[in-house]
């Protein structure tokens, strides 16, 4: 038998049923539908997520105070902890490969100008920090390079404190107090919106050394580095541990390089991505039960059929390839509707909420067309079976 | 060219044994026509079924073409069937959803034949039995003689040396089933080998050799006297 013969045969036996084709059709689209839209969501979030922590850029390192083991303890005992120091940041400017550098102290701070008071997020940086973290400049110059254990008192104002303390009015060379010290505007960020639930617009940015002593701190709670693409970043990191364990006498710090927390962050999406999509599988599952339900039927009503093919020379598996593939038409076409409609309802979500970000990825599409088409094999394999196996005079006189 | 030998058929119904054929000794010649008639229940269809290799025999053996075809796989039983054997059935056996020119060409599809080939032949049947205006019809959409005439179109199709009709006329009136005996028997003019298992002594009456079988056995044969 000829390859499009068999596709004719079994288009015809799809058609002569056509209600009941189109409902264990529907069966499997209802389940890639589901797959494709859970998974969707899940690649739309993971995508969303990814670019909301790469958007401070990827070839950054964090060094943060204290050896944090693999497990996420902190080996207090076997040494002191010594904090880490503006000298340490520094000091890192020896590495070749090294861009940026912007140590960091954050805390909770109110800040008052113009009679209006207000507690903000108060954030001690480096004069790098905008190259560094990504974060530009919208008015006025950032802090400037001044020796960093004595740098005058300047602030930059984060878009929104703006708004809030110099509405209508252009607040540089104002003066904004900080837990009771007078710091100079010199400049407004550009607005950056919310990342992941943090506004940074509601930040002030000063001198590191200024908001250590204003957060009473001996050490930093971060250096942040940036390093030129070319680098490999086992390289970068040896350089920055050799520097500071010289320094320290002992590897009393953690490195956290964007790249491999990104790595970590992608896997656990794709594994919750998974878990949607095996979801949605198991509805999948249940039109190949239909499947499954339909070709045994189809088998005993047309018993005498099968054995007229078997009469007319038919052999056992021709009649073992026309249902097999009439089990997997029916689930490739159901799969095609599904995916239609699987995309179709993303898409309009997308469109009404638009804040829910979807994505189907072409690979998705086609392995979810690939496993329906597998359900309707493997749902079609026993009725087709009993099919072959029929006794041809036996099923000749069946009625 | 079909030689039975001791051909023994029997079935297992429950624990009991039901003997269906018994010791069958038959030799019918390339071009013969034969009729094989008997009461209900005598083995008549069993016999043709192995003639035609759905069935086996239980015992004995079946020489088709000189070669021994009683222990062929399953696999090449259906190739000689393909390819040496036709079938008419009683009730016709088309397929519903089928238009009669698909059912006509089933066994060509079924063998494999280029659409090319399969649609010359295809044509020429429908024409020798008048059906080229019904070609797009479906069964449903044919008289019972025109459905058994597509049905002879089909069993022909792969040029068989041996066409088999089990009761051919059976759900037929007499006059189109005297038409269709009628098509059957100009098969043997072209060197078709035809077996017809009836139950109308008129219609077995016309065979060159008239087989008598009763109980699983045959029991005689008589000859058309010449010139009748
Ligand atoms: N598959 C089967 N299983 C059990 N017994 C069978 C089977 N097929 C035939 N038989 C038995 O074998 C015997 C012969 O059956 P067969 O169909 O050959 O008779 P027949 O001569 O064609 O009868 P009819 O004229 O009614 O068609 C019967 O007793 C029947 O019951
Ligand atoms: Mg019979």
């Amino acid at each position: 038998m000829l390859f499009p013969d068999l596709i004719r045969l079994t288009t015809s036996s799809f058609l002569s049923y056509r209600v009941r084709s189109f409902l264990t059709g529907l069966g499997i689209a209802v389940g890639i539908a589901a797959v494709i839209l859970l998974t969707s969501i899940g690649e739309g979030l993971h995508q969303f997520v990814l670019a909301e922590f790469s958007q401070f850029g990827t070839n950054l390192i964090g060094i943060q105070p204290g050896k944090k083991q693999t497990h996420g303890a902190s080996v207090g005992m076997l040494g002191s902890v010594r904090p880490l120091s503006i000298e340490d940041a520094e000091a890192l400017r020896r590495l070749p490969y090294v861009e940026y550098i912007s140590p960091s102290v954050t805390g909770n701070a109110k800040v008052r100008a113009g009679g209006k008071t207000r507690r903000t997020i108060v954030s001690g940086v480096g004069p790098e920090m905008p190259q560094a973290l990504r974060m530009y400049v919208q008015t006025g110059s950032f802090l400037p390079d001044d020796d960093p254990t004595q740098a005058r008192a300047f602030v930059v104002l984060g878009a929104k404190i703006r708004q809030e303390l110099f509405a209508g009015q252009n607040p540089l060379g104002s003066y904004l107090r900080v837990g009771g010290q007078r710091y100079r505007v010199i400049g407004v960020m550009e607005p950056k919106g919310q990342v992941l639930g943090f506004d940074l617009d509601d930040t002030v940015y000063i001198p590191a050394a200024r908001a250590m002593e204003l957060f009473n701190r001996a050490g930093l709670m971060e250096i942040h580095v940036t390093y030129r693409p070319s680098a490999e970043l086992e390289q970068v990191e040896a350089g920055i541990r050799g520097i500071l364990t010289a320094r320290h006498g002992s590897e009393d710090f953690t490195l956290v390089p964007q790249e491999k927390a990104l790595e970590v962050l992608g896997s656990v999406l794709d594994v919750i991505t998974f878990a949607v999509g095996a979801l949605g599988g198991i509805s999948l599952l249940v039109g190949g039960v239909g499947i499954l339900t339909i070709m045994t039927m189809a088998v005993t009503e047309r018993t005498s059929e099968i054995g007229l093919l078997r009469a007319l020379g038919a052999r056992e598996r021709q009649v073992l390839a026309l249902f097999l593939g009439e089990a997997m038409l029916l689930s490739a076409l159901g799969g095609l509707a599904g995916l239609a409609l699987g995309v179709g309802i993303a898409q309009g979500l997308h469109l009404l909420f638009p804040a829910l970000p979807v994505h189907t990825p072409w690979l998705f599409a086609v392995l979810a067309e690939l496993s329906a088409v597998t359900i309707g094999l493997a749902a079609g394999v026993a009725p087709a079976m009993r099919a072959a196996r029929l006794d041809p005079v036996e099923a000749l006189h069946a009625e | 060219m079909i030689e039975l030998s001791q051909v023994s058929r029997s079935f297992t119904v429950g624990d009991q044994q039901v003997a269906a054929l018994r010791g069958i000794d038959l030799n019918i010649a390339a071009g013969d026509y034969v009729s094989i008639m008997g009461p209900s229940g005598s083995g008549k269809s069993t016999l043709l079924n192995l003639i035609g290799l759905l069935d086996r025999p239980s015992s004995g053996t079946y020489r088709l073409d000189g070669g021994d075809v009683t222990a062929l796989t399953d696999e090449q039983q259906a190739k000689v069937r393909s390819e040496k054997v036709g079938f008419v059935f009683q009730a016709f056996h088309l397929v519903p959803r089928l238009t009669a020119a698909m059912n006509i060409e089933l066994p060509l599809v079924l063998a494999g034949i280029s659409p090319a080939e399969r649609k010359i032949r295809v044509a020429q049947l429908l024409e020798n039995y008048g059906l080229t205006d019904r070609a797009d019809h479906r069964p449903d959409q044919l008289s019972g003689g025109q459905r058994q005439r597509v049905a002879i179109a089909r069993a022909t199709s792969m040029h068989p040396a041996v066409l088999l009709a089990d009761e051919p006329t059976g759900n037929l009136d007499q006059a189109t089933g005297k038409e269709v005996m009628n098509l059957l028997e100009q098969l043997v003019a072209q060197q078709v080998t035809l077996i017809v298992v009836t139950h109308d002594p008129a219609i077995g009456g016309r065979a060159k050799r008239q087989v008598r079988m009763v109980d699983g056995q045959i029991t005689g044969e008589a000859g058309r006297s010449a010139g009748a």
